[in-house]
């Protein structure tokens, strides 16, 4: 008997990222935007989500991968954190994925930077790796590095 | 079970209400001892608390208020006097009781003290002030408390209520059959909802303007006057007068004053004026805060107040009223003052400000120092004589509801302390602007007027880079919103113009004319010969004559281009019939001709750097006020204010965001946070700086012959090179101060000799504005000099040529500007005979 989670999967630049179901609001297709100046580089804008307004984060930007390629419109995961929610910047969604927990390992030495910072690890799939996203760490980081990660 | 309950929650509530207008009444009674009506009210009011608990079963609390009414019967029927002892042991049994009401609120009984002490205080009294007429204590209550009470307790209510209200009529609580008692969630819930209707609505407003269908519009107009209504109507069920909070505050004044030996007396004026329930919570302790300051630190002892010629009774002065959709409060106290002395070694002390910075500080900026967080901790200030007890508290609270805090201190005469705040917070009018594509939200409070560029007249002035604005002969300073929030990026392409490329490309006329001719170049004919189809036309033609179509330099440039061009085609095609010779001989005119034009860009360049079509919108932040340049004002609407998110909440400038008509966010500009950034007023010992500019545009400004024409005396006219003057300003004249033998005044941190132009000229002028003082601040290299001058006159663009050189000092000679005879000022030489020996002149990094 092994235990199972619930993970939204969900992908940046090729790879396969997951945050747990229960963290998930919900999901949205491409939203207006409004930028704001003078805020820390990965912060992309605010939505209005049925009036309530909602920061939008590059997801890229914040795990310090390559810019999104121009005229590909991100997709909203909205998440719950302790401030409220906030939504992650996507590529693309994916479906929710049943993962077993023995299957998870954390990440190898090797992997250094922001990136060692927000993935606590990750599930071995059959062909691939759901790289599990911590959330609280993506959001709570922005304020202090924002110096490091910002390039607007 | 929960039918008791509930008769017990408004037995709480009624009793408390009972109790505050008791204890308002208590200190009142001091004044007037002898008003009967005044004694009766109190009377009822704790005969009401005592039946009912008696019904209730709350034997203790019921014993407490027996006693209470028996001393309060003796007092009402004339048998006794009340003394100031007597009404602290009224006041005293007011507290006891909300103490029992406290745990019977928390635990549903009312506790196992039996308050003897109280008891035996209240008793004694009776005794010993009480005549003996009165037969024992009891009162003319009934002998069994039960259900006969409850009858009576109704009739009490209304008599209480009723009769102050008729005797004092100053509003307080007064409740009538027509009011219920609403949950405040219940009332905060409806009034998130009416925030998201109001934002319904704009998008349907919006919508409709759009579609264009009558009925619906109509439609639309309904709703929006409904919704209009409701909103007041929710945001009234929200309003509670002032004096809901006021009237705690004459038992603290008369308590403090009794232990600090003072005398004090206070008065409330507007106590009627309404706020918004959430706004009086958050002011609650801020205001508290600043009467017991006023009592403790600003009144003086009775003695010191003799001494001082003050009557004995110091005079604490509250005062609400309705101003421009705020709300003002002034606290005034006629006390001792600030003693700046005091403040300024605390905070020497504590390190918070350096010796250098308290030397030069005015009064005024001393008295802010009670305002810096660390220098107010109770124990500190109440050894100096001064006050502050957490003013920095006071003032962050009072900020954080969108509030303002000012002081104005007299010494030995007073202290007032004014409030500014928001009627609500909820839903606020705004004014929406917009910069390069992006809206913004402006809180009306900010607005003063606005004002739009029209091009040409007056426009926007520079004072050593700095952006100015005379707006009614008054300099303005100017910020640029799109530079501060650094949104040139998003600017369209097509409006950009390289003007440097546009020049290099003429001048290349000269050469490739040359080629041409050589045969060594071929060029299409009907390509150059047609004005609009080189770079620059296709500018000139489209987006330059939209934005500067108007401008004398724009059709100036456009004729000499065409000419240009035409000159180009004539040489062409004398070269393409062979006749080169005949083409060589033109190339002088067409060379003048291509000169001409690159002078005509340079000339339209100049115009559009100072041509701004736009809108200043001049708000008021910190008691200063500055422009705003948007590209666009959009409209007035009322706005939901919506917090940002954490990530964004370290960004000064927006206070947050709302939802607009058509659904998208637009951030909420924060106007003081706005004005900090853009440096317009300073921040707490921050150092103000050149805003916005580039230091390549600064450089290539101070190469022209830029003047500032300033007059002296009679009729003296004198010029600076504005490359020279660091700024333009106004300073009062009684804060001219005396260092040796130098005139100099406090100015940003430091001590700026001063020198007076009239004296170094010999023309003996005063100045036309008796109270303040036109200061010509010249900056070398850190090196600061105040020219005083008796009238800024004007800024010209001039070539100057000096007619007649001058061998009087400090001067380089005299000069023909704007037509008349005009001295040009040596300001280097007059700068080194002020601060003694040879200024080192070092290389500017900036």
């Amino acid at each position: 008997m092994s235990t199972t989670k619930q993970f939204c999967s969900f992908f940046l630049e090729g790879h396969t990222f997951g945050v747990e179901v229960t963290r998930v609001q919900e999901v949205l297709r491409f939203q207006p935007m409004t930028p704001v100046p003078l805020a820390p580089g990965v912060v992309e804008g605010l939505i209005n989500l049925r009036g309530q307004i909602v920061t939008a984060i590059d997801l890229r930007r914040r795990l310090s991968l390559p810019p999104r390629p121009e005229g590909a419109s991100p997709m909203n995961v909205v998440v719950r954190t302790d401030d409220g929610s906030v939504s992650l910047l996507v590529d693309e969604i994916g479906d929710v994925m049943e993962v077993a927990e023995e299957t998870f390992e954390e990440p190898p030495e090797t992997l250094k930077g922001a990136a060692r910072e927000l993935i606590p690890g990750a599930f071995k799939l059959d062909r691939r790796l759901l790289l599990v996203l911590d959330t609280d760490r993506v959001i709570s980081g922005i304020t202090a590095t924002s110096g490091a990660t910002g390039e607007g | 079970m929960d039918q008791l309950d509930e008769i017990v929650l408004e037995f709480l509530t009624e009793s408390h209400e009972g109790l505050d207008q008791m204890e308002r009444h208590l200190v009142e009674l001091e004044q007037k001892p002898d008003d009967k009506e005044l004694l009766k009210a109190i009377f009822r009011s704790i005969h009401t608390i005592k039946g009912t608990c008696g019904f209730l079963g709350f034997t203790r609390l019921e014993s407490v208020t027996h006693h209470g009414e028996s001393l309060l019967a003796l007092l009402r029927d004339g048998l006794m006097r009340l003394t100031p002892e007597v009404t602290s042991l009224l006041l005293r049994t007011v507290d006891t009781v909300r103490g029992i009401l406290a745990t019977i609120e928390a635990q549903g009984h009312d506790g196992k003290e039996d308050h003897a002490e109280l008891i035996a205080d209240l008793d004694e009294t009776i005794r010993t002030h009480g005549r003996r007429k009165g037969e024992g204590h009891g009162p003319p209550a009934d002998p069994e408390p039960g259900e006969v009470e409850v009858a009576t307790v109704a009739e009490a209510v209304a008599d209480a209520v009723a009769v102050p209200a008729s005797t004092n009529g100053d509003g307080g609580s007064s409740v009538t059959d027509s009011t219920i008692r609403v949950d405040v969630e219940l009332l905060d819930r409806l009034m998130t909802q009416v925030g998201e209707l109001v934002l319904s609505r704009n998008q349907i407003l919006q919508y409709a303007i759009d579609v264009k269908d009558t009925a619906f519009q109509a439609a639309s107009q309904r709703l929006n006057l409904i919704t209009t209504e409701l909103q007041e109507g929710v945001m009234k069920t929200r309003m509670q007068p002032i004096g809901n909070v006021w009237q705690k505050f004459p038992r603290v004044v008369r308590d403090l004053s009794v232990s600090f030996g003072k005398e004090v007396r206070i008065e409330m004026l507007g106590r009627d004026t309404e706020l918004d329930k959430t706004i009086i919570e958050a002011i609650k302790d801020p205001l508290t805060h600043l009467i017991r300051n006023a009592v403790d630190h600003g009144i003086e002892s009775p003695e010191d107040r003799e001494a001082a010629g003050k009557p004995r009774e110091g005079v604490l002065r509250l005062r609400a009223f309705h101003e421009g959709g705020q709300v003002n409060i002034e606290i005034a106290d006629d006390g001792a003052g600030i003693d700046t002395e005091a403040v300024k070694h605390k905070a020497l002390d504590k390190g918070l400000v350096s010796p250098d910075q308290v030397a030069r500080m005015t009064e005024r900026e001393l008295q802010q120092l009670l305002f810096l967080p660390g220098l107010s901790t109770a124990k500190t200030v109440t050894n100096v004589s001064g006050r502050g007890v957490g003013m920095d508290v006071v003032k962050t609270n009072i900020e954080k509801i969108g509030g303002m805090v000012d002081m104005q201190s007299v010494r030995g005469e007073g202290t007032v302390l004014k409030i500014k705040i928001p009627l609500t917070l909820a839903i606020i009018p705004a004014l929406v602007v917009t910069s390069q594509g992006e809206r913004f939200a402006i809180p009306q409070v900010n607005l003063l007027e606005l004002v739009r560029l029209e091009e040409g007249i007056e426009g926007l002035e520079e004072i050593h880079g700095v952006p100015v604005y005379r707006l009614r002969g008054e300099l303005l300073p100017i910020v640029h919103l799109d530079q501060v929030l650094s949104l040139h990026k998003t600017k369209p392409e097509s409006e950009k113009v390289d003007f440097d490329a546009l020049i290099a490309a003429h001048h290349a006329w000269r050469s490739r004319l040359d080629r041409i001719i050589a045969g060594d170049e071929a060029v299409d004919r009907s390509v150059v010969t047609d004005p609009a189809k080189c770079a620059l036309g296709k500018w000139l033609y489209g987006a330059g004559k939209e934005q500067f179509g108007k401008l004398a330099e724009w059709r100036l440039l456009e004729g000499i281009h065409r000419r240009m061009h035409e000159s180009l085609g004539l040489v062409i095609d004398e070269v393409e019939a062979g006749e080169t010779a005949l083409a060589k001989s033109h190339l002088g005119t067409v060379d003048g001709l291509i000169r001409e034009t690159v002078a005509d860009i340079e000339k339209l360049r100049e115009a559009t750097l100072s041509f701004q079509d736009a809108t200043i919108v001049v708000l008021r932040a910190d008691d200063r006020s500055f422009g705003l340049v948007v590209d666009e004002v959009n409209e007035t609407t009322e706005i939901v204010v919506k917090p940002l998110g954490k990530q964004l909440k370290g960004i000064p400038v927006f206070a947050g965001a709302t939802v607009m008509g058509d659904g998208r966010v637009a951030l909420i500009l924060d106007v003081l946070g706005l004005a900090q950034e853009a440096s317009v007023v300073s921040t707490t010992g921050g150092e103000r700086h050149v805003t916005g500019r580039d230091a390549a545009s600064q450089l290539a400004e101070e190469d022209r012959d830029t003047l500032l024409i300033l007059g002296v005396g009679e009729s003296q006219r004198v010029a600076i090179p504005i490359a020279m003057v660091a700024r333009l300003e106004e300073v009062p004249r009684r804060s001219l101060e005396v260092a040796g033998e130098q005139e100099v005044i406090q100015y940003r941190d430091s001590i700026l000799p001063l020198l007076r132009l009239s004296n170094l000229l010999g023309s003996g002028g005063t100045g036309d504005d008796p109270d303040n003082l036109q200061l010509v601040v010249y900056n070398d290299d850190g090196r600061e000099v105040g020219i005083v001058v008796d009238r800024i006159l004007d800024i010209v663009e001039d070539r100057v040529a000096v007619e007649k050189p001058s061998d009087r000092p400090g001067l380089i000679g005299s000069a023909v500007v704007q037509g008349r005879i005009t001295d040009l000022l040596d300001i280097r030489s007059i700068v080194r005979n002020v601060h003694g020996g040879a200024p080192e002149f070092s290389e500017r990094t900036a």
